[in-house]
């Protein structure tokens, strides 16, 4: 019981919750490459300081209306319904994916999201 | 008929790969661009969504035009690499001048290539740093075609970006295989 107690803290302490796998995470965030990068604005905007920012908000990225108008603040319960199905939660924005369907690769592209935004060197610049 | 790889200058190698390639992509430029009568009869928010997605496409095939020419102008890639190189940032040429026609087709205004791209060169030291910053993207490419071909309402255009997303898997493949990588790693892409 204290080796699970350990290892959900050690989880959390990295950035995931229990059952979340940043590791896997990273590999599916590599779907988002073709647009997206941590650490600058590409086809979509930055991911660094993405969770707790406010939908449409990066300084000099050309945002749908729809996006800037979403009145969305980015948590890991909001990203997962953005990402489960974009269009359906934002219609009109850009990010013209349909979505990943599989809850659990949601919460671990999302663990992904949290750890990396927060320990990347890039995202501490 | 003359190997594409036996071509020492890259120009009259890109020459005649695009040559060539215009004969390859006719079936799925013809696809792309013959559906505005099929979405006249759909609804304009449908036609609106259409270019959307087209437009979103277009930026991602400019930025690719660009990575490629930073890793063409990088002095790190060998021949027959760079020729390589060259010929598939003209495969992105096609595919954005073909997205942004069908664009203009559908009464949309197409985006433009930005006057500057951010790119992570500093981590580009040797042709391998290249070779992965490319298979990446090119990886990304699969997945954003991918889940676009669902979206659009007009179902010529996600045939078309089903024969793009093919030949960016093509791509994928063959940079995993220039850089010592199981080309084919699964059987699904996503």
């Amino acid at each position: 019981m204290q080796r699970l107690a350990l290892a959900a803290a050690l989880a959390l302490a990295a950035g995931a919750a229990p059952g979340e796998n940043a590791a896997r995470g990273e590999q599916l965030y590599a779907r988002c490459a073709a647009c997206h990068a941590l650490q600058y604005d590409r086809v979509g905007p930055r991911h660094c300081g993405l969770l707790g920012r406010r939908a449409g908000s990066v300084p000099g990225f050309e945002y749908s209306a729809a996006m800037k108008q979403s009145g969305i603040l980015w948590t890991a319960r909001t990203l997962d319904r953005f990402l489960a199905a974009p269009l359906e939660v934002v219609p009109g924005t850009t990010m013209t994916y349909a979505g990943i369907a599989d809850a659990k690769e949601r919460a671990d592209m999302i663990a992904y999201l949290r750890k990396a935004t927060a320990n990347s060197p890039h995202c501490r610049t | 008929m003359s190997s594409f790889f036996a071509i020492a200058d890259p120009n009259a190698a890109r020459r005649l790969f695009l040559g060539r390639s215009g004969l390859l992509l006719s079936g799925a430029a013809v696809a792309l661009l013959a559906g505005r009568d099929v979405l006249a009869a759909k609804s304009n928010d449908a036609a609106a969504g259409d270019v959307r997605i087209l437009n979103s496409a277009l930026g991602a095939e400019l930025e690719a035009i660009a990575a490629y020419q930073v890793g063409a102008e990088s002095g790190l890639l060998q021949k027959p690499v760079l020729a390589l190189a060259v010929q598939f940032q003209g495969h992105h040429k096609e595919h954005a001048d073909l997205l942004a026609a069908t664009v203009r087709k559908l009464g949309g205004k197409p985006v433009a290539a930005k006057s500057k791209y951010s790119f992570p060169v500093e981590g580009l030291k040797a042709q391998a740093d290249v070779l992965r910053f490319a298979a990446h993207l090119e990886q990304g490419a699969v997945s954003a075609y991918l889940g676009a071909v669902p979206l659009f309402g007009n179902r010529d255009l996600s045939k078309a970006a089903a024969s793009i997303l093919g030949d960016e898997a093509m791509h994928w493949a063959i940079l995993r295989n220039a850089l010592g990588e199981n080309p084919v790693p699964v059987a699904f892409v996503s």
